[in-house]
């Protein structure tokens, strides 16, 4: 079964697509690296290869837990599905 | 894999080893570039380190510029060296410094004499030294003779997922066999500078890695104008789905696998507490960090991409991989070791590190990199602040 995302950690909302691009209500399957483990999503939005997918509904003020650290707030709510990057998410630092 | 115990490399007059024979003209100053590439023009098989600055540097910026100058002129992958100044003084400073690793280097200033004048009698040294050099053998010395440096560039999620775990596993299998190792890019390393520092040898080198992020930090929090999303992450970081410097800075520092740093580093420091891994404080940005890397004495770099960085460096051979399979596709000239496979899962990140282990084994026996063949030579010094 092609892997179509690829989750760091456990506790991680996010996944990275490691293929060239994955479409609207695709049904994707994700691995989740830390444990060996498999879970599905259907994504919403069109996301190319490298972008972050939402693994939860985020709201407003949420952190973002990639390699299971924090990297980053929500500044726009995120539907369960949709592209996560710089028009909703924003850095704590600087 | 077995990883070998041995490579082929020059064994130089003060016990290190390098993995490349270079005869090098190094200009002390920017005004002294035209006639360092004069000199190398003139003699085939020598190379010019041309740069910007050298003139009317002070204090602390001014130490960098010797210690970088006497770093790049002792690297071990430096068989000889002419050093062409403006004037005797500092000239004769950059010479007593290389001359302490026992290597043939000698200087020449151009006040008095003329470029024309100086470029006859550095040719006529450079000739000498490069066919002398030109006898040097390879020789088989301990892996414990590599120094490896590290640095990753044109960063995107690939490269947190798969390129720089591929760099720390190799980091965890070759550093039980004696090597030295370093990383740097104290700005990139901001959201995860906690955990980093978590990974001090000792709580002295945790706390000095610590006061070094924290001085740099506060030096960006000044400067900045704006938001510094413009600079960090980079357009090319956020096109390849990167989108805060936490998410930067966690990737990067996948780089060190499980190792433990022993030191924090000055930039261009040689590292003085034996093998293993250490902290350099150093820009992000690649060309001015491999320059301060080899100037500290590292004889082979890795350098993991993500959208794909082509720098490379005169002296210090530049390893790319990369696991961003659009970046081998449209770009692949610029890359020696393809770990793309680690995204479709048809490689594993311990195979991926046995490949890089091969793959750095072939460049410091003496194949070409990607960047030395393409003709990469970017030397950068830092600059600290403004000139007197």
């Amino acid at each position: 079964m092609a892997t179509d995302i690829i989750i760091h950690d456990q506790k991680d909302n996010v996944g990275v697509v490691v293929i060239e691009k994955i479409t609207p209500k695709q049904d994707c399957n994700c691995w989740i690296m830390e444990n060996d483990s498999s879970v599905k999503i259907q994504s919403v939005d069109e996301i190319p290869l490298g972008h972050k997918i939402a693994m939860n509904d985020l709201n407003e003020g949420d952190t973002i837990l990639k390699y299971g650290h924090d990297i980053g707030k929500v500044v726009k709510a995120i539907k369960k599905g949709e592209h996560v990057h710089v028009h909703n998410v924003k850095t704590k630092k600087w | 894999m077995e990883i070998p115990k041995s490579f082929l490399g020059y064994k130089r007059e003060n016990g290190r080893a390098g993995t490349r024979n270079h005869v090098i003209i190094l200009p002390v100053d920017d005004i002294s570039n035209a006639c360092a590439e004069a000199v190398a023009n003139n003699i085939k098989g020598t190379i010019a380190l041309p740069h910007s600055y050298g003139r009317l540097q002070f204090g602390a910026d001014l130490e960098l510029h010797f210690r970088t100058m006497i770093g790049t002129g002792s690297n071990p992958n430096v068989a000889a060296v002419i050093v062409i100044g403006i004037e005797p003084k500092w000239t004769k400073k950059i010479v007593d410094g290389i001359a302490k690793t026992g290597k043939p280097v000698e200087g020449f200033h151009i006040e008095r004499t003329g470029d024309i004048g100086t470029v006859m009698k550095a040719s006529k040294k450079a000739q000498e030294y490069v066919m002398w050099a030109s006898e040097k053998q390879r020789e088989e010395c301990p892996i414990s003779d590599l120094w490896i440096s590290v640095k990753c560039g044109e960063s995107d999620t690939t490269s947190g997922l798969a390129a720089n775990p591929t760099v720390g596993n190799l980091m965890d299998k070759l550093e039980p066999l004696g090597v030295h190792l370093c990383f740097g890019e104290t700005s990139e390393l901001t959201g995860a500078e906690k955990v980093c520092a978590t990974r001090g040898a000792t709580k002295e080198a945790s706390d000095k890695f610590m006061k070094t992020w924290s001085a740099y930090n506060d030096f960006i929090l000044k400067e900045a104008t704006d938001d510094l999303s413009e600079s960090q992450p980079t357009a090319g970081n956020i096109a390849g789905g990167l989108t805060t410097i936490e998410e930067k800075a966690f990737g990067n520092f996948q780089k060190i696998g499980n190792c433990k740093f022993v030191d924090v580093l000055e930039p261009a420091e040689e590292p003085k507490k034996g093998k293993g891994l250490y902290f350099m404080d150093t820009s992000s940005a690649a060309a001015e960090c491999v320059t301060l890397q080899a100037a500290a004495g590292f004889n082979i770099h890795l350098f993991p991409t993500g959208q794909g960085n082509i720098v490379g460096n005169p002296i210090e051979p530049v390893i790319k991989l990369t696991a961003n399979p659009l970046t081998v596709k449209g770009m692949g000239e610029h890359i020696d070791c393809d770990v793309s496979k680690i995204l479709s899962r048809e490689m594993n990140m311990s195979q991926a590190g046995d490949k890089l282990i091969e793959t750095t084994l072939k460049v410091a026996n003496g194949r070409l990199t990607c960047a030395e063949a393409l003709g990469h030579r970017e030397f950068v010094m830092t600059k600290l602040y403004r000139s007197a």
